[in-house]
């Protein structure tokens, strides 16, 4: 049972290998804008081209994040969103999807009031195959480390242009499924990575680890997803999305197909990336 | 509570900010490599002679330490206990103790060749002493203040505006201090090769709680001497007003070893305790991590933050300096509380007996002091803090009490 999660991820990235292309990796916010809805963009991310999911588990102070998550936050608090609540919305996807890689994403409080073993444990239990802890650095994760180890889930580690090649050594150390390149110095969805950076950033990063590397913060657009997924193995999509959702809640206009034909333009042009490299 | 009570309170933090359980250094990895860099320069700072004979000369001559320590000798009479002692940090430059830190992380800031400062404040009064220390030693300055309090604080806006800083109102989360200070982690995070960010509280992520402690503990090494000078003894207990605890650890820091001397932190317990309208992290809040370090938060069953509420808007925050938490599960120090109420009552008392206009902040110290005199009796001795200057609180207190400036 443990290796079967535990290798959701990795054979996704190795599938994703064998069709010679990146895969995109679709960030939503459990909750927003309530809990059906956010539950209805979930079920659809897989048919519309997300390989793999990043579910963001709501926290009251977001100290990495730009204005649209932090907004996505307090949406999903304010719909009653919690820890829990999102563990149950995988349970729900686990229904009619056994394939696609969930990875969670968020603060180390909620997860430290849970408790890290019954957290992992339920998560595990839950289908739950990855989880992202943006201020959980190495030097303070052993615990949380142990507890995901018993339960099989992968502890994702952010790393960024900040981290250099002898710290890159730690960061990558005690992680599996795939490393997460932040591709730039800032909060998401704001600064657009520089397309120049993003290249030599990613084959450091594959020096320091065999893991995939995917890459995130400032992607927007299906250009710059395309661009990144020539060097990347995944690309990042949040803070677009959580926009869309965000205007689509505030026009009373339905999110969910909105939301999801955007991910469809993103799947396209990761998965046609690499063939306009061959072409051009 | 369980933890272990230590040999040795002034070994810590440990290597990696721990203080016990509490501290550490929870920041996301683009902040991480910045955070170990400013680790390692205060420390060099910290073992170089010449930074501290630099901030000596700035403590003397632009902040005026030392700070008096005075009897409080119709305040005593009042309660008919021990003597009550304050040491008049309120008359430091820019009227609070505020000052101490930012003249050492300036220093650390110039020293590590930042060209731009950046802060979070609440009230203001950290803010205002940022910018004067910006102003002084001519750095551009950024001050994150919550939008709710840019409203009810304008005259610490002007302040600061005057001393050439730009004052951003923070409208993310709820707009409060907690709010301001993931403001300035964001501005960080974005601004990593020029900026210094200058906390003004012993707490965020390692070296911070140990570096703002050890610039504050001017406060404590001074009373320490001048007691001694004046009493031939040391006080049987010391108070200060707790937010996220600067003042509080400054002063309690040097005595932490004087295993007789009661040390007691006064928290804001607002409209009470029993309310949840409060901001005693401590008596009602439990461990969790916010703003990089693990310590006693006000939050709820899922971990999300609550926001605190206080009169006093420089105590008006959901956390505690970690080693506050350390202290208070070892038992070496005691926490209390005093309400809005109690600390109005102590902000008149103190402005009618002594002729000083306290801050609300030490007048929620003040409010605890009384009863700390009678308990000890007339042959004891309190000190407390008088950690800032009521000057900023007027239109606060004059609102609470009806009455319209």
């Amino acid at each position: 049972m443990t290796r079967m999660r535990q290798n959701r991820i990795t054979s996704r990235f190795e599938s994703l290998k064998q069709e010679g292309r990146a895969g995109l990796i679709t960030y939503i916010m459990a909750g927003d804008p309530d809990v059906e809805t956010a539950f209805e963009i979930l079920k659809g991310l897989p048919a519309a081209g997300a390989d793999l999911i990043e579910l963001g588990f709501p926290f009251s102070d977001p100290m990495a994040e730009g204005p649209p998550i932090q907004r996505a936050a307090l949406r999903a608090l304010k719909a009653g969103m919690t820890l829990r609540g999102t563990l149950d919305l995988v349970r729900r996807f686990r229904v009619n999807d056994q394939t696609t890689p969930i990875i969670l994403m968020g603060y180390t409080n909620p997860v430290l009031t849970y408790g890290f073993g019954p957290f992992a444990a339920d998560a595990a239990a839950a289908g739950v195959d990855g989880l992202i802890i943006v201020d959980s650095p190495p030097e303070e994760a052993a615990e949380l480390s142990d507890a995901l180890d018993v339960a099989g889930i992968s502890l994702i580690r952010l790393t960024a242009p900040t981290t250099d090649d002898k710290r890159l050594e730690t960061v990558v150390k005690r992680t599996s499924g795939f490393v997460y390149y932040v591709s730039v110095a800032g909060v998401t969805g704001v600064k657009e990575a520089d397309a120049a950076t993003v290249a030599p950033a990613v084959a450091r990063v594959r020096k320091a680890s065999n893991l995939p590397v995917a890459v995130g913060f400032g992607i927007k657009t299906p250009e710059r997803a395309a661009a990144v997924a020539r060097v990347a193995d995944a690309v990042v999509v949040g803070s677009a999305l959580v926009e869309e959702i965000a205007s689509a809640a505030a026009t009373d206009s339905l999110a969910a197909p909105k939301v999801l034909a955007s991910v469809a333009a993103l799947a396209k042009a990761v998965r046609l990336a690499r063939l306009d490299v061959s072409v051009t | 509570m369980n933890a272990q009570s230590p040999n040795d309170y002034s070994a810590y933090p440990d290597a990696n900010g721990r203080f016990g359980d509490y501290g550490g250094r929870y920041v996301a990895e683009t902040l991480m490599p910045l955070v170990l860099d400013l680790g390692q320069a205060y420390e060099d700072a910290k073992n170089d002679s010449a930074f501290h004979a630099e901030m000596s000369g700035y403590m003397t001559h632009y902040v005026g330490r030392p700070s008096p320590l005075y009897f409080a000798e119709r305040l005593t009479q009042h309660f008919g206990g021990a003597k009550i002692y304050f040491k008049r940090d309120e008359l430091n430059h820019t009227g609070a103790h505020k000052i101490n830190n930012c003249i050492g992380q300036i220093l650390l800031a110039r020293r590590m060749g930042k060209t731009r400062i950046i802060a979070e404040t609440g009230a203001g009064q950290h803010g205002v002493a940022t910018a004067t220390v910006c102003a002084r030693f001519g750095y551009p300055c950024i001050v994150y203040m919550g939008a709710t309090d840019v409203e009810r604080q304008k005259p610490n806006v002007f302040r600061m505006n005057l001393l050439g800083a730009e004052v951003r109102p923070v409208t993310s989360g709820t707009g409060t201090l907690k709010d301001a200070m993931n403001e300035a982690m964001r501005d960080w995070v974005t601004n990593v090769d020029d900026t210094y960010y200058i906390i003004g509280t012993a707490a965020g992520p390692h070296p911070y709680p140990a570096m703002v402690r050890d610039f504050q503990s001017v406060i404590g090494i001074e009373a320490r001497a001048q007691m001694m000078e004046r009493e031939g003894r040391l006080p049987d207990a010391i108070v200060a007003c707790i937010g996220g605890g600067s003042n509080a650890i400054g002063l309690f820091h040097p005595f932490l070893a004087d295993e007789n001397v009661r040390l007691i932190g006064v928290e804001a317990a607002g409209h009470g305790l029993s309310t949840g309208q409060h901001a005693a992290s401590l008596t009602g809040g439990r461990p969790g991590v916010l703003h990089g370090n693990k310590t006693y938060l006000l939050q709820d069953d899922d971990g999300q933050i609550i926001d605190a509420h206080s009169i006093s808007a420089g105590l008006d925050y959901p956390g505690i300096g970690p080693e506050h938490s350390w202290l208070h599960d070892v038992g070496r120090a005691q926490y209390v509380s005093a309400t809005d109420q109690e600390a109005l009552d102590a902000f008149q008392l103190c402005s009618q007996l002594e002729g000083i206009i306290p801050a609300l902040e030490p007048a929620h110290a003040l409010a605890r002091v009384g009863d700390v005199a009678k308990e000890l009796g007339k042959d004891g001795i309190v000190l407390m803090n008088l950690c800032g200057r009521g000057d900023k609180d007027i239109f606060t207190v004059a609102e609470a009490l009806g009455s319209r400036l």
